[in-house]
């Protein structure tokens, strides 16, 4: 039986990196005594796929891993008993069974929505709206990627889906997170520095991850993008 | 959640933030206000090595059983943070609280390789503590050290309140309460430690003085206070299946080097192997009741999450129960997917059914230690293994499908000759010989055998047979890890046979401090401040700098390590007594260089002097006694 986990990251917990959260769950699954399956083979793990990377740093109320199980109570009984052996900073938001059919979680992601806000006061801009709607506005967003091996440029505009300011001085984006496209909002963040002239250190400000979302749209439709916990509509 | 000590913008640049958030799973967080006992308890190297101590874990649980007292963890800050904490004058803090080390009531380092006697000075100084006991004001934290290191204490006497000599879980109660008393009626720290020295197992370096003689051998010890003892006898937990046991161990969410739960299935070891310290100063052997020992595994696999469990112990292998254990972690492991870890076990058929059961026998390697080349130089340092034991136990294994060996040995024992050196390559090419006759050719799964042939360098440690004889030079050494190589290359399976030998600077340092006296701490202190530290990181070893400490200290190298001792010679660790007696260990040397054995616990008391203790394997019938 598959399951689908959606989690928060936060606090002392955002220095955990990727690969540490998933040893994490793995002793923490083992610690709830949930009848989780296992590979087959001379060293046999845990089945479980992650929705989408976490960089250090990043907080997120809108995590997803996927697990199998062999039994369980019910999701409610799992719920708590991961919550029960969860630290300050990791909390389990829902368990819910995932339809045989579905895709895991990380073949799933197709977008994520950000927000980011200073640490201490708010961006040096009394607009920050007009700021935002401005950068947004543009034709074309070109990023320069450097990577080890190569160099690329990008039209970050072309990924982002949605960008705005929110009431509490915070930025909110909806950006491409698919294997194929995926833009880290410190791209964007580092263009939008550019545009209105600040010098903020990246240390500065905090990024959360809101929401991770699938797109249930048709091939060649517009995207309708739903969060991966909403498994009815997969 | 608590503020952390450091900052994001700190945290995001250092390697492995996760090192110093604390926040793990069963780490203790309490109410500092509910306290009247601050521990801050240090493993002065890098987190994923504390992190595997199960001393510490020991130790952490017990003192957080205390409703009085809360214990949390400090490890050394990686270079990188240490650095960055220098520049900012950052307060070295414990990892529960993010608070400084230096505004806790104690701060207790264990102390388990000499290499790491720099990083004490930088966890002394990080946390903005004077370096030396006696600079310390009322308000620091009492420095206490423990562990293997303080059987010679003297080289970083300078640097400690007081040591505790032996187990820890026997005399820390009766050690805080007079803490809290001392403060209840006023006392000044002098009046601590004065009353700390009188309780059985402490030793306060600063109440004593060596007295030398003109050539520079030590001529006795002086006492600052009529009431305290001139010896000091090493705790020892009598019944160690009654004693405290972390049920709930920290952990980790990096990957340490340890990264599973351990069970400690006995103290102690009845081999008595002359050049092996361990074996002299844990005496007698105790073992853990079998029944408990089950029980644990599963409380503490449950606890953690872990997916291995590794028994832990001297020599597994002599561990009365071990069938039993093991019938039962295989049964119960299989079911919940966990591995088993199996160290120091002797290679028999019985050993190798298991392991065959819980690792990949095609991708695992089976190791043996005959630390000599020879059977001659085995009777001299009296290490039970034969050749044939090690061939039957290879043709064992090879029939099984093992391909891969590994092969412990020691250079610069003494009484050693060239033919000794020779027969590292000899045997090394017996066991690649018994390979290609053991498993015929179309059964050869990876076509071809490898071993791996290692050497170190052997350091006289105290409180062994061999704490009396010399060591090698640097060059000596060298010429002896050529002369090995040599061997190795001319045997006719040279090229199944790979050699690896450790670096002869440090093995000379260990041995300078290993047996060094109070002169040599103001060496470690000048190398600390010319910029060693990680000495145990061979990529932060800077021989150069200890070398330029050693001459600006007028502190003679020789004198510690390549000097004969003469039998009645007094050494800097004599006031202690492990329970081993000096005239044991004489014996055994003497034995040693007459080439004879001494048989083991199990079949004859060698009078070791351990069962003044009441306990352990001295008071138990066995078998074949």
């Amino acid at each position: 039986m598959k399951i689908r986990i959606k989690f928060a990251k936060y606090g002392v917990m955002k220095f955990i990196g990727h690969l540490d959260t998933m040893r994490f769950f793995q002793k923490a699954i083992r610690r709830a005594g949930i009848d989780v399956k296992y590979s087959e083979g001379f060293s046999p793990h845990q089945i479980m796929s992650f929705a989408a990377p976490l960089g250090v740093g990043v907080e997120s109320c809108g995590e997803y891993m996927d697990i199998e199980v062999l039994s369980m109570t019910s999701t409610e009984d799992m719920k708590q008993a991961l919550n029960r052996v969860m630290v300050k900073g990791i909390e389990i938001l829902s368990v819910t069974p995932l339809p045989e059919r579905a895709k895991n979680a990380m073949a799933s992601v197709a977008a994520a929505s950000y927000r980011i806000h200073m640490k201490e006061g708010g961006f040096p801009v009394t607009d920050l709206k007009t700021c935002i709607q401005g950068f947004y506005g543009q034709e074309t967003i070109p990023y320069t990627k450097e990577t080890k091996k190569s160099v690329r440029e990008l039209d970050l505009k072309q990924g982002i889906y949605e960008m705005d300011a929110d009431d509490e001085g915070g930025i909110r984006m909806l950006v491409n997170a698919s294997s194929s496209g995926n833009i880290k909002p410190s791209m964007v963040f580092e263009k939008l520095c550019q545009y209105a002239g600040w010098e903020i250190l990246p240390s500065a400000c905090q990024v959360t991850r809101l929401e991770t979302y699938a797109d249930l749209a048709n091939e060649g439709e517009m995207p309708r993008f739903v969060p991966l916990s909403e498994i009815e509509s997969l | 959640m608590g503020k952390l000590a450091l900052s994001d913008e700190i945290l995001m640049q250092v390697e492995k933030p996760a090192r110093y958030i604390g926040n793990e799973v069963n780490s203790v967080v309490k109410d500092k206000t509910r306290v009247s006992v601050r521990f801050a308890m240090c493993f002065p190297d890098v987190y994923e090595i504390g992190m595997s101590h199960l001393g510490i874990q020991i130790l952490y649980s017990m003192l957080n059983e205390w409703d009085d007292v809360w214990c949390e963890r400090v490890y050394s800050p990686w270079v990188d943070l240490d650095a960055i904490m220098r520049k900012q004058s950052i307060p070295l803090f414990g990892l529960e609280s993010q608070e400084p080390v230096r505004d806790m009531d104690f701060l207790g380092i264990t102390i388990q390789y000499e290499m790491c006697y720099t990083n004490i000075l930088q966890i002394l100084e990080l946390s903005q503590i004077p370096l030396t006991a006696r600079e310390r004001g009322e308000n620091m934290p009492i420095v206490i050290g423990g562990g293997p290191c303080t059987y010679n204490p003297e080289p970083i006497a300078d640097f400690f309140d007081l040591f505790y000599i032996g187990e820890g879980e026997t005399q820390y109660r009766p050690l805080l309460d007079w803490y809290l008393e001392n403060k209840r009626l006023g006392g000044t720290r002098e009046d601590f430690l004065h009353g700390a020295a009188k309780i059985p197992g402490i030793y306060v370096p600063q109440f004593y003085e060596e007295v030398y003689n003109e050539d520079g051998t030590i001529r006795g010890r002086k006492k600052l206070y009529e009431d305290i003892p001139d010896v000091i006898v090493k705790e020892i937990a009598k019944d160690v299946t009654n004693i405290p046991y972390p049920m709930n161990p920290v952990v980790p969410f990096i990957k340490v080097t340890q990264d599973r739960v351990t069970l400690e299935i006995q103290r102690g070891c009845i081999r008595g192997c002359r050049f092996c310290q361990a074996g002299q100063i844990y005496r007698p052997v105790r073992e853990r009741d079998v029944d408990k020992l089950k029980e644990y595994a599963l409380e503490m696999l449950k606890n953690t999450g872990h997916e291995e469990i590794s028994l832990s112990s001297l020599s597994s292998s002599d561990y009365s129960k071990l069938d039993e254990l093991l019938d039962f972690l295989l049964a119960e492991c299989g079911e919940r997917h966990t591995n088993i870890s199996l160290p120091s076990l002797r290679i028999d058929s019985f050993s190798l059914d298991v392991m065959s059961k819980v690792q990949d026998v095609k991708k695992s390697s089976l190791t043996f230690a005959p630390e000599a080349g020879s059977q001659r130089l085995r009777n001299v340092i009296n290490k039970g293994l034969t050749e044939e034991d090690i061939l039957r136990g290879a043709a064992l294994a090879f029939k099984g499908g093992w391909t891969r060996v590994k092969l412990y040995f020691m250079l610069g024992l003494p009484t050693e000759t060239k033919e000794d050196i020779l027969g590292i390559g000899d045997l090394s090419n017996k066991i690649a010989a018994a390979f290609f006759e053991a498993v015929p050719k179309d059964k050869r799964v990876n076509g071809k055998v490898q071993i791996v042939t290692s050497t170190s360098f052997f350091i006289p440690k105290p409180f062994t047979p061999f704490q009396w004889a010399a060591m090698c030079t640097k060059e000596e050494f060298l010429d002896k890890a050529h002369l090995t190589k040599q061997g190795i290359m001319s045997q006719l399976n040279q090229k199944s046979i790979k050699y690896n030998w450790h670096e002869a600077d440090v093995s000379v340092l260990e041995g300078v401090l290993a047996r060094g006296d109070r002169r040599v701490a103001e060496v470690i202190r000048k190398a600390y401040e010319k910029g060693c530290i990680f000495d145990a990181w061979s990529e932060y070893f800077k021989n150069e700098l200890w070398m330029e400490s050693f001459s600006e200290c007028g502190v003679d190298i020789g004198f510690y390590t390549t000097r004969p001792r003469a039998d009645d010679e007094i050494f800097p660790w004599d006031f202690l007594d492990c329970g081993v007696t000096r005239e044991f260990l004489l014996r055994e040397w003497r034995k040693a260089q007459e080439e004879t054995v001494s048989p083991n616990c199990k079949k004859q008391c060698q009078g070791c002097g351990a069962n003044r203790f009441g306990t352990g394997i001295c008071y138990v019938e066995t078998f074949d006694k």
